[in-house]
């Protein structure tokens, strides 16, 4: 191991490059490389989750048991979920976070590097330990993501290797997370301040509060559930004086700020890619900034929505239901916001932008089958049907998952130096926006005509849906292999155009990572920038 | 904010995934052993020992680094950061357990024995329990047990730990007035204090096991107890430990007044575990 103090001196860069092979991708302390090491980890994981998704929609293609028992479906339902939230979406942002943030702030790295590594490598050891649950007696975990004892208790030899990967999981978060605080606290240019830094840094900041205090409270959860399995404990134990329902409290008290982990960062990128192809900036940008705030303080006292028909008091559901209605605001604020930001600009719809609008609409439909569900007493025939599946695959796929590739798009050309294949990707945008409508729009109906998740079979009467939803799912699915080409494609020398340093037009108005060379090299700014970007404000 | 002139940037680290592969195995290999594969132990114990020796090498390093004076005013800015929000995460960890216990005792507890909506499953399930604390559940789950009092041993260790906090700032005020006795002395008792809190809570354990009956299977009462101040005797152990690494820099003739974040770190720490205990006495022991 080495360390240098990098001065303000450029050609005392070229000593200090990545170390030569395989290696350097080891024991690098670099943003870039463990934030490209993070992105394909993402990739990967999301093609792993997404085979997983195919399974799931090919044994409900059509009632009756088709190709697998019903105990790999449930494993199936349970680890695709583990799998997309812990293995790609999360990752995919942590690993937008190490390739932004310091290029945003004008930082030379990280402020911790060499945490920054163990993030990494914990998150590939968690996530391996979970899928070698897949191979074990007795099958992964089938019980559902949310681990809910007594029924998770009942999982065989997986259980102490999944709650171990949840606790690795919840260590490389943590550290992912502390790093990424001070690294915005502790590292901006001379200039940038909070209230001019770009949206996305300040949504990933307020992320990295809600883990750092949630992933501790997940953990503490799964720890409950293997001492209650191993060591004779009665925390979910109703006998001991127990109560499986305190299990619910604690897991959603983490879940749902978890949620918002997913689509915060969704937001601060959205609201950097449509700006600069509105060619305006942001509109109102510091209500921006406290709507964020305003929905991570709401997503830690509204938990108890998940569990409306669980038993609780009658206050209890009241409050519940009145306090999650409020999170409509502040969202409101930020859909509002986007759509001025689009008012009379010149509009240009590259491929980013397309996934970008799609997420706007699409998310806000979401959000409203969302409010939906807020409703306490409606809530009581929408929950545990495909209602709720759709809802949060609206909130997740076309939001979190198309702004990941929307981001993918806008800075693949910064991160590579290449020009992506616009007409691809354009194909790529109108099969999965069309697709994604196909897979998840019907999952409403069958909702709330009644079908149960979680089930390998079904009631005739919803054959026709599925049938169609999981037309959808398969065109969607196969539509993502045109990313991963596309990905490999630009990396390789895209379209062979060398683009420029702003790749956008005018983007470096808006951010300083467009006044950089494209692709930047090893190390930028070892010396601060002086001009801070104030457009997007 | 603000960056200075001087950017500290590693390079080239090994230590994280030494670390990684050392937590691994023995995450992979207590997982086994809770399974019954026998092989568990060995990889348990090979983990430990890699995590051990990845934790010296890494402090090794760091420690050499600051000596050197690599490290600029905005590097222990970042430390400081991280080790806040570290703690922080850890406060999060026991509000777990503390909110266990409050949900217990206030709410499930209390339904069982018919209050609120929970008079049909008193009826039903369990007609003759009575909801009091301390309790092992309408199923008795464990058998009799007698509770932990708390002005016997637990008062004393209350004692113990606030003396070792002031002791932990008596050596700082030693630190910072480059009296390299006093925080030798100081450290060195606040080491002691802490291991002596380990042995009587170890005692206690002992009590608890052989003569009152009280397990960790005693119901939601030992899950409770056990759990809270189980895990709280942990984080005095690792806390006692980094203070014995400072003590031992201290002794080499590390830190400077103006340079001594690894103190200051272990004094946070100390304190939280400190406070943490605090909280214990009170809602453990006490109501």
């Amino acid at each position: 191991m080495s360390a240098v103090v990098a001065e303000h001196d450029d050609h005392h860069e070229h000593d200090h490059g990545p170390a030569k092979g395989l290696l350097r991708w080891v024991i690098t302390t670099n943003h870039k490389d463990i934030g490209t090491l993070y992105l394909l980890f993402a990739l990967a994981m999301f093609f792993v989750g997404g085979t997983m998704a195919m399974i799931i929609r090919a044994e409900l293609f059509e009632p009756g048991m088709q190709f697998v028992n019903p105990q790999f479906f449930n494993s199936m339902t349970t680890m695709h979920a583990l799998v997309m939230v812990f293995g790609a979406v999360m990752p995919a942002f942590v690993g937008l976070a190490n390739w932004m943030i310091p290029m945003m702030i004008g930082a030379p790295d990280m402020a911790l590097p060499r945490m920054n590594n163990m993030s990494f490598w914990l998150l590939v050891a968690g996530v391996l330990l979970l899928a070698s649950t897949l191979f074990m007696e007795g099958g992964a975990p089938a019980g559902g993501w949310t681990l809910y004892p007594p029924l998770v208790l009942q999982t065989g030899k997986a259980l102490p290797f999944a709650i171990f990967s949840v606790h690795l999981l919840g260590i490389s978060s943590i550290m992912g997370a502390i790093n990424i605080i001070a690294t915005i606290f502790n590292m901006r240019a001379p200039g940038m301040t909070l209230m001019k830094m770009p949206m996305f840094v300040w949504t990933w900041l307020i992320t990295a509060f809600l883990l750092i205090a949630i992933m501790p409270v997940f953990a503490g959860a799964v720890t409950m559930l293997l001492t209650d399995k191993f060591f004779h404990t009665s925390f979910f134990d109703a006998a001991g004086g127990g109560d499986p329902v305190l299990y619910q409290h604690i897991f959603w008290f983490f879940g749902h700020p978890e949620v918002y982990v997913m689509i915060l960062p969704t937001f601060g990128v959205a609201s950097t890619i449509i700006p600069v192809f509105a060619r305006k900036p942001l509109f109102g940008y510091s209500s921006m900034v406290y709507a964020t705030a305003a929905i991570a303080f709401l997503s830690f006292i509204v938990w108890a929505h998940h569990m409306f028909t669980v038993g609780m008091p009658i206050a209890g559901e009241l409050y519940f239901m009145y306090a999650t209605m409020l999170i409509a605001i502040p969202t409101g604020v930020k859909v509002f916001n986007w759509t001025a930001t689009m008012w009379k600009g010149a509009m240009t719809f590259e491929t980013p932008m397309l996934f970008s609008i799609a997420f706007v609409v699409l998310f806000t439909m979401g959000g409203f089958t969302g409010l939906m569900m807020s409703v306490a007493p409606s809530d009581f025939q929408y929950h545990d049907t495909y209602f709720i599946v759709a809802h949060f695959h609206y909130t997740l796929v076309p939001a979190s998952v198309f702004i990941l590739m929307a981001a993918g798009y806008f800075w693949l050309p910064k991160w590579t130096g290449h020009m992506y294949d616009e007409r691809i990707g354009q194909l790529h945008f109108w099969l999965s926006v069309v697709s994604v409508n196909i897979l998840f729009f019907p999952q409403h109906f069958l909702g709330l005509a009644g079908m149960p998740r979680r089930i390998p079979d079904y009631a005739v009467q919803f054959a026709d849906w599925n049938m169609i939803s999981s037309i959808g799912g398969f065109i969607f699915g196969a539509s993502q292999l045109l990313f991963l080409y596309i990905v490999i494609d630009t990396i390789k020398g895209g379209t062979g155009e060398k683009v420029t340093d702003e790749v956008w037009e005018d983007a470096a108005k808006h951010s300083l990572e467009w006044t950089l060379p494209s692709p930047p090299p090893y190390h930028t700014f070892t010396t601060p920038p002086t001009v801070i970007p104030t457009e997007h404000i | 904010m603000s960056t200075s002139n001087e950017y500290y940037i590693p390079h080239k680290a090994t230590w994280p995934v030494v670390g990684t592969g050392g937590l691994v195995m023995m995450l992979a290999g207590f997982a086994n052993y809770l399974n019954g594969s026998s092989a568990g132990t060995a990889w348990m114990a090979l983990g430990l020992a890699v995590f051990i020796v990845m934790l010296a090498g890494w402090f090794t390093l760091q420690a050499g680094e600051s000596e050197s004076g690599m490290y600029s005013t905005q590097v222990g800015i970042s430390y400081r950061m991280g080790m806040m929000w570290f703690i922080f995460s850890e406060i999060m960890f026991f509000a777990v357990f503390f909110g266990t216990l409050w949900y217990t005792r206030n709410l499930s507890v209390p339904w069982l024995g018919g209050e609120g909506t929970g008079a049909a499953t008193k009826e039903l399930l369990w007609p003759s329990f009575e909801a009091v604390w301390p309790t092992n559940g309408p199923g008795k789950v464990g058998g009799e047990f007698e509770p932990m009092g708390a002005w016997g041993l637990p008062f004393l260790n209350t004692l113990i730990l606030l003396t070792s906090g002031v002791s932990c700032t008596w050596a700082h005020h030693g630190l910072l007035a480059k009296n390299r006795d006093q925080l030798i002395k100081g450290l060195a008792a606040t080491v002691g204090l802490g291991l002596l809190f380990v042995a009587l809570q170890a005692s206690e354990y002992h009590e608890a096991y052989t003569e009152m009956g009280l397990t960790l299977g005693s119901g939601i009462y030992g899950s409770t107890f056990f759990m809270l101040t189980g895990f709280h005797g942990f984080h005095v152990c690792v806390g006692a430990i980094i203070l014995s690494v400072v003590l031992f820099r201290s002794w080499k003739g590390h830190f400077q007044p103006e340079n001594h974040f690894a103190f200051e770190a272990a004094a946070w720490y100390w304190h939280f575990v400190d406070v943490v205990w605090l909280g214990l006495f009170v809602f453990v022991y006490v109501i």
